[in-house]
């Protein structure tokens, strides 16, 4: 049966949202063609505001029983297509639900609706000696949802964990319309399909309210900067670091290349000549940071390190997060376009991922910085393009494929926090396997029969447009 | 770069089309952070009503597909132009340098022709607002009724809603007199010894409405040991033209004002407030012609009072105020110039007073020069925005370091009846040279 167009329930949505609550005006819809990602466009037949879990509810029975995708969106910060309506249909903005509903300190959680910026939690939490651990590079602008929907990560995941790890709720409507709430808050001997729902992108229900847990902070921190000689020498010492048994609270990696534009951005004076820096941050109780710290420096300089810098004040660690938080966003300052990858590898194998992704940059003539969570074994790869420029634009999903495939060939995986989006369904077969991805899919259909949330993302169907295969006739940024 | 560009372009929307250059667009990859930045965005949660949907929708109209219909021009004239985007903005997307051309394009298209007159834009934008002496004279009837307390009720029963729309804006606006002192002099000498010789810009709202305001800075250069010269020839800093669409008028008042100022006799031109110094700030880059390099020579010494004390080295005045006091950032200084530790160290040297921090200091308070007056729904969600922040932090006095914040808070305040006091910083500084107390307003809104 054919679906109907999203234009013909305009009146129903505008009904149940109120005329402020629904864009339908062609040129209304301009700006939600993409999100972070932007080679791949689709434009939303119409974009709803809901502002409650049961208004929400309403539009995805109304769709339902019209046959209308959806896509949800939170701050349409997601870099790999997350938050566009590839499948066609109505784009479901939770940018309005954006109230922290209780702050709990004695029980250490939050309740939030979806909207609530990851910033916004942590503005409210500061000086309760609590704090809401993930921590994403975009934690200014994006929200809990997103976070949520993609098990978002950050720097501090390596020590602390990712979204599901402290996700103790979630209010969601499923596929059918259907109201749950779900997670260990509720009940603790169910099924956990709280970790089911966080991280699948919006393709098994759509996530309105987070009951996060809340974790204290630490007593002291120690964070240093390391000049490395080259990029190999501070992957091999981060590999070091972990298989002598310290776990800091984070260790990031940022390599020449991006350095300059974030030191442009932010003045933070790195060395200019510098080859890679890594932000290496300890954490926790105030007793034995030295020691570990003293530890954590000869191993680095084991690895040709040319200097181990602490930061000195408050505001020195403060401004060296926001460089590196802010890296990728200020890639603007040296190219036009970017896609920015995902990959995951077993920390021992990070020398080995940047050594090929050196090779891979050379043989498709595409310039590459890193920025990574090395930590964890999360590289972040940036590929450099201009997307005027057809034929870079070629070379640069080219050589991003092949990085994908290398992380798998290495052990790893082809996304840590990104998600899978529209951008590299792809690869999801050569990850998973036929019968993997059966099982998702059987799960999905329990969840969301039919497909319509989130249509077209994660995983893969005959029907769905897969990215690598569209570009050719995909409309570039403008 | 675009071929839409390179040929001349017959159809309707043209000069939009041209009024960007295309590479300023190419600085954008899209990244989304700058939205939670965006007070329009903040409000709406709508990203036609934000940063990167903006540039995204004047880029497309730029590029030709899209065509330059209402909706779009309505989402762009709902921005402030608070420039809050480009602090947050990691790649250094010069936003101001977009859309205001865009907007200007907007506005010169708009007003084109008899349909297109404005008696608003024309008699009271252009005609009266950039006169001190003749704003002065429309505030006449407000002054009386003001000192025959008729004000205070006009304004509680809701009297100024009569005015055709942005006449009663602006009414409600005007703040309660204050002794205003004399005529600015030409020449006011430093006390103690001499640390440097400056320059006053004294503007046109400015003046009319904050003289008080301006002898305070007065005194306080002086005290900081400057020679100040305040220059015949000078008027309003054109930006009021500017934002509403003549560029011809706007490059007429800064050529004055480029013309009355002798740089190779002084340090630095001073100016008190934000909206005006971004805009002397930024001669140098809205017109290309002969006279550019001039423009720019005069931007670079152009220094805000609050920037240019502290990198002097203020002289710690010596008078107590013990009071919560509040700083406010004015988007014109702390975005439009990046000054925003300097005001708050001068504050934090008055002995006694305690600063307090601002929830959202960096959020537009809705002023945004005559956005309040064009824009009234969007400005007063954000003033009470700003009011609710205020009010949590417990102070008794806001500090704003720009007219238009002072004025718009200044309204809000009243119509709350709240125990607030609204000053520059330049006040604070200047009483507590003097040895003097601010007048707090009691509870109830009680003056």
């Amino acid at each position: 049966m054919a679906r109907s167009s999203a234009t013909d329930v305009i009146p129903q949505l505008q009904k149940l949202l109120g005329r402020e609550g629904v864009l339908s005006d062609p040129a209304d819809l301009v700006v939600y063609d993409c999100d972070g990602l932007t080679i791949e466009k689709r434009r939303p037949e119409a974009v709803v505001f809901p502002t409650t879990t049961e208004a929400t509810a309403e539009v995805v029975r109304l769709c339902n029983r019209h046959e209308i995708p959806l896509v949800v969106r939170g701050a349409g910060t997601s870099l790999a297509g997350g938050c566009v309506p590839i499948g066609g249909g109505l784009v479901v903005s939770l940018t309005r639900m954006r109230r922290i509903l209780e702050i709990s300190l004695r029980d250490r959680m939050a309740v939030v609706e979806s909207g609530v910026l990851n910033l916004q939690l942590a503005r409210a939490l500061a000086g309760t000696g609590f704090h809401f651990a993930p921590d994403p590079s975009s934690q200014t602008a994006c929200t809990i949802g997103g976070n949520v929907a993609t098990n978002a990560g950050g720097p501090h995941t390596l020590k602390y964990g990712v979204t599901v790890n402290h996700v103790l709720g979630i209010e969601a409507v499923l596929g059918d319309g259907t109201i749950v709430r779900l997670g260990p808050v509720f009940d603790r001997a169910a099924l956990d399909l709280t970790g089911v729902i966080v991280g699948s992108e919006g393709t098994l229900a759509i996530v309105t309210k987070v009951w996060v847990r809340l974790t204290r902070d630490p007593q002291d921190y120690r964070t240093v900067r390391v000049v490395f000689e080259s990029l190999d020498d501070a992957s091999a010492a981060v590999s070091d670091i972990i298989a002598a048994g310290i776990v800091p609270a984070a260790m990031e990696l940022m390599d020449r290349g991006i350095l300059a534009a974030v030191d442009e951005a932010y003045h933070f004076g790195f060395p200019t000549d510098a080859e890679a820096i890594a932000v290496i941050e300890l954490d926790g109780l105030k007793a034995g940071l030295d020691e570990q710290l003293t530890r954590v420096a000869a191993i680095c300089q084991r690895h040709n390190a040319r200097e181990v810098l602490q930061a000195a004040t408050a505001d020195e660690r403060a401004l060296l997060w926001k460089c590196r938080k802010m890296a990728v966003g200020a890639v603007g300052r040296i190219s036009p376009s970017y896609i920015i990858q995902d990959g995951v590898v077993p920390r021992t194998r990070l020398p080995e991922i940047i050594r090929q992704i050196t090779r891979i940059s050379a043989k498709h003539g595409i310039r590459i910085v890193n920025v990574a969570h090395a930590g964890d074994g999360n590289v972040h790869p940036i590929l450099l393009f201009d997307e005027r420029d057809r034929d870079s634009v070629r070379r640069a999903l080219a050589a991003g494929k092949e990085l994908l495939e290398q992380c798998i060939a290495c052990g790893g995986s082809i996304t840590a926090e990104h998600g899978i989006g529209i951008e590299k369904i792809g690869l999801m077969e050569t990850l998973f396997g036929k019968e993997n991805l059966e099982v998702m899919g059987r799960l999905r259909d329990a969840l969301n029969p039919a497909a319509r949330l989130g249509l077209g993302k994660v995983l893969p169907s005959p029907d769905a447009p897969k990215i690598l295969e569209t570009v050719g006739t995909c409309q570039a940024l403008p | 770069m675009n071929p839409l560009l390179q040929s001349p372009d017959a159809r309707p929307g043209a000069a939009l089309r041209a009024a960007v250059r295309p590479e300023l667009f190419l600085e954008c990859v899209h990244c989304g952070l700058c939205t939670s930045a965006c007070p329009t965005y903040t409000e709406l949660g709508d990203e036609n009503a934000g940063p990167r949907g903006r540039i995204y929708l004047m880029r497309m109209i730029t590029e030709g597909a899209l065509a330059p219909g209402s909706a779009a021009r309505r989402h762009l004239e709902l921005c402030l132009d608070c420039r809050a985007c480009e602090t947050a903005c990691p790649s250094g997307v010069h936003y101001g340098q977009i859309i205001e051309p865009f907007r200007l394009a907007m506005e010169e298209e708009k007003h084109q022709g008899i349909a297109g007159w404005d008696w608003f834009r024309e008699l009271v934008l252009f005609r009266l607002f950039p006169y001190a002496g003749r704003i002065r004279l429309a505030m006449t009837p407000v002054r009386i009724a003001q000192k025959l307390g008729l004000y205070d009720l006009a304004e509680r029963i809701g009297f100024f809603k009569l005015l055709p729309g942005r006449l009663g804006q602006m009414a409600t606006l005007v703040n309660p007199p204050v002794a205003q002192g004399p005529k600015l002099p030409s020449f006011l000498p430093a006390i103690g010894r001499r640390r440097a010789r400056v320059a006053f810009f004294v503007g046109c709202v400015a003046d009319a409405m904050f003289r008080h305001t301006h002898w305070a800075t007065l005194r306080v250069l002086q005290q900081n040991g400057c020679d100040i010269l305040i220059p015949d020839g000078q008027g309003c800093c054109g930006a009021i033209h500017y934002h509403a669409g003549s560029r011809a008028g706007a490059r007429s008042a800064a050529d004055a004002n480029v013309a009355a100022f002798d740089l190779a006799d002084i340090d630095a031109v001073i100016v008190n407030h934000a909206g005006c110094g971004a805009m002397l700030k930024e001669y140098g880059l809205h017109w290309r012609d002969e006279k550019q390099a001039d423009r720019q020579r005069f931007a670079e010494k152009v220094r805000d009072v609050n920037e240019f004390l502290d990198q002097l080295g203020l002289i710690p005045p010596q008078g107590p105020i013990e009071v919560a006091a509040t700083y406010h950032d004015a988007c014109h200084l702390a975005h439009g110039q990046g000054v925003t530790s300097a005001p708050r160290r001068l504050l934090q040297s008055i002995p006694k007073l305690e600063l307090r921090d601002l929830a959202e200091t960096e959020i537009c308070c809705g002023s945004a020069g005559t956005y309040n007056l064009n824009q009234p729904q969007m400005a007063d969600r954000l003033i009470r925005r700003k009011l609710e922040n205020i009010v949590r932090t417990g102070a008794r006095i806001v500090v704003a370091s720009n007219a238009g914040c002072l004025l718009q808070i200044g309204r809000e305040v009243r119509r709350q009846r709240l125990p607030l006091a609204v000053v520059h910083p330049m006040d604070m500084l200047d009483l507590s040279y003097r040895g003097e107390q601010p007048e707090l307003p009691k509870a109830n809104g009680a003056p």
